[in-house]
């Protein structure tokens, strides 16, 4: 397992260098930067530019800016956001904090519901339940999140203020609140964007669930079972039921970046406060450093997220183990 | 990932030749309601991005800086003796809060909407006289205009960027598992860097590189790139691991005992026995770009203004107070929403037709 294990995070070394050095790339070949806006301006005097130049290093070629910047993380110095002016690790960290609670949230949200409800749409194949649930999978899978997010922001905005509130991530009286306040009100600025992220993921894996019980209820194992005098119940619950999930593991790993670039657009909406809205904020005002720590901080996740699943994999499995995976 | 062998001669003999004994006309006997109605929709929004100017009443641009935010007009039937002025008519909406932009309908007066005249499908007398479909936008501008001649990006989007993506991995796949060794390995790798990437982090990143000052044209080919460039590697790994499959099956082998090129025998043999996995794996990855120039327009990084796509047709609803007071800028997300339901659709009912082994019962 260590072998796996020390295998797996060197594979992530030339990706994370690969995704970072192309986004470095991309920024840079964009037309003017951050300071050309400063530039622009009249009350800011020339020297000050070049100052701010120099102090970025933004005059020094290419290759150069991205060995210091791939050198300052190695320090865990992400570098200086150019318009916050504050380091980019200190923004990240609370940002991508608040997508991982979004990703993780409404990932448990879309499991609870389309495990059961795959599997009762699986037993009752071709009942009136299991079109109609079917229908509204595809209705899920094919509703855009952002589409779907306007639409909750507008039934927030319908239903007033007693609701759900339609965006932010928090009130404005937060910070007077004491703790369990504080969660509360969290809590309840996500619901809506964890339904909206859910949904779709909810759509995808419940029509996974209904065919992997159709598919294994007539294999071998299963007529064993049935043979052998076993109620329907105990069929389904604890044979078939048990070899169904092990694709919705492989599932989660690969649905994370689905889920990073969904909870990004349903941010973006419902402005949360997380990391694919900082990007995008990054992005449009060519906030180089930012841009690439968030770039940086998606891909670990995302890497990392993908190696949570493998390893869950081979603990849950037992026809996997850690050889197989490293083969493949 | 692989299929298993066995499902690859079936879905061959299918591949090739169902679609095509049977002509469209079996195929729509054999097709149910819900697929008929994706087929109508989608042919639906391609006349329209074919025939803009004929279906949007207005010119997309025009800006009635008289009607902002104007809500949507019922149309009401003519009675048979006003025919000749117009088989319908709507009451002219008059702005009652210029503050809040709340109008009411003029019950005094009429306009006519001529169907079929000057080229259009349905239009008035003049633009300054308007009937809203869809409503206007902030600018006065017709929504539904502006959502006919959005159909041109968005519902080209999918075809250009599926046909990039199509061909790029029916390619490398194909040659990738058929050649196998050192070449199989270096595309996998790439391949797999590829598909492990956060991609739509990476579509913003990668966005924010093309340059303010092009047309808008050359923006849609440049978004259309970078989209097909993240795609690829998924539809080339899945057609790879097929190639490697069929690379051993009697009829290649036979093939290359008869002195076939490696070119010839893959485009020959391989590419045609899992083209009907490919029809199916392009027609699923046409919401997928449809989507993604979405997002990216309605966050400003994609198509801009003036040209209309329905993504940037729904970024005025990003400011929550528009989207309260004005709930009809969602239309456009009703559309997207329509033909990404219908690829589904009708790609899942491919797969049931072309791909038999895997169809979902």
């Amino acid at each position: 397992m260590t072998r796996f294990l020390i295998r797996r995070l060197l594979n992530m070394i030339p990706l994370i260098v690969g995704i970072t050095f192309i986004s470095f790339l991309a920024m840079s070949l964009v037309p003017g930067d951050y300071l050309s806006n400063l530039k622009m301006n009249p009350k800011i005097s020339p020297e000050i530019v070049h100052q701010l130049q120099a102090q970025f290093g933004l005059d020094k070629p290419l290759l150069v800016r991205y060995a210091k910047w791939l050198w300052g993380v190695l320090h865990l110095d992400f570098g200086f956001s150019l318009k916050y002016r504050v380091s980019v690790t200190s923004l990240i960290a609370a940002r991508a904090f608040n997508t991982v609670i979004l990703a993780l949230a409404s990932m448990i949200f879309a499991w609870m519901l389309a495990i059961p409800i795959g599997i009762v749409v699986a037993v009752r194949q071709n009942s009136i339940w299991d079109r109609i649930l079917s229908f509204l999978a595809f209705f899920g899978m094919s509703i855009p999140n952002f589409f779907l997010a306007f639409l909750m922001v507008y039934f927030a905005m319908w239903m007033g203020k007693d609701w759900l509130p339609p965006g932010g991530t928090f009130s404005v009286d937060y910070n007077s609140l004491d703790f369990v306040n504080r969660v509360a009100d969290r809590i309840n600025h996500l619901i809506l964007p964890v339904f909206v992220l859910g949904v779709a993921g909810m759509a995808g894996l419940m029509r996974l669930m209904r065919s992997q019980i159709l598919e294994l209820k007539n294999s071998d194992f299963v007529r064993t079972a049935r043979a052998k005098g076993l109620s329907e119940r105990v069929v389904i619950y604890k044979h078939v039921l048990r070899n169904a999930l092990n694709p919705f593991i492989t599932m989660a790993g690969y649905s994370l970046g689905d889920l990073l670039g969904g909870a990004a657009l349903v941010e973006a909406v419902m402005n949360l406060q997380g990391l694919g809205l900082l990007l995008l904020d990054a992005v449009r005002s060519l906030d180089i450093y930012l841009v690439m720590g968030s770039v940086l901080i998606g891909t670990v996740l995302l890497l990392l997220g993908n190696l949570l699943a493998d390893l869950a994999l081979v603990a849950v499995d037992p026809r996997v183990d850690f050889s197989s995976m490293a083969s493949q | 990932m692989s299929a298993p062998a066995s499902a690859l001669p079936r879905l061959q003999t299918a591949a090739g030749a169902t679609l095509v004994r049977g002509g469209l006309a079996r195929e729509w006997r054999l097709a149910s309601r819900t697929v008929r109605a994706s087929a109508v929709c989608l042919a639906l929004f391609y006349l329209f991005a074919a025939l803009s100017p004929v279906f949007a009443p207005y010119d997309p641009t025009f800006q009635n800086r008289e009607m902002p935010d104007c809500p949507p007009m019922r149309p009401h039937l003519s009675a048979p003796s006003q025919w000749n002025q117009g088989l319908l008519w709507a009451y002219p909406m008059r702005m009652v809060d210029a503050e809040e932009r709340t109008y009411a309908p003029d019950r005094t007066r009429r306009i006519y909407i001529h169907l079929l005249s000057g080229g259009h499908l349905f239009t008035t007398d003049s633009p300054t006289q308007p009937f809203y479909l869809m409503g206007s936008d902030g600018l006065g501008r017709d929504l539904f205009s502006r959502i006919v001649y959005g159909a041109r990006v968005s519902m080209c989007v999918g075809l250009i960027g599926v046909l990039i993506t199509f061909s790029l991995g029916l390619i490398v796949g194909a040659l990738s598992g058929y050649v196998g060794g050192m070449t199989d390995n270096l595309i996998m790798r790439w391949s797999e860097i590829e598909m492990s990437l956060p991609s739509f982090y990476f579509l913003l990143a990668l966005a924010a590189v093309i340059p303010p000052g092009i047309s808008a044209a050359q923006r849609f080919f440049l978004i259309v790139a970078i989209m097909s460039f993240i795609g690829w590697a998924g539809l080339a790994r899945v057609i790879r691991g097929m190639a490697a499959s069929v690379r051993s099956l009697p009829y290649v082998e036979a093939a290359r005992a008869l002195g076939g090129s490696r070119w010839r025998i893959i485009t020959r043999h391989v590419i045609p026995s899992v083209i009907g996995y490919a029809v199916v794996a392009a027609t699923l990855s046409i919401p997928g770009f449809i989507l993604g120039e979405s997002a990216l327009s309605l966050l400003g990084l994609g198509i801009q203004e003036p040209t209309p796509s329905w993504g940037n047709l729904l970024s005025q609803a990003e400011d929550p107070q528009n989207l309260a007071r004005y709930p009809w800028i969602l239309i456009p997300g009703i559309f997207i929403f329509l033909a990404v339901m219908s690829f589904n659709f009708l790609g899942d009912h491919l797969r049931d037709r072309l791909d038999p082994g895997n169809a979902s019962r």
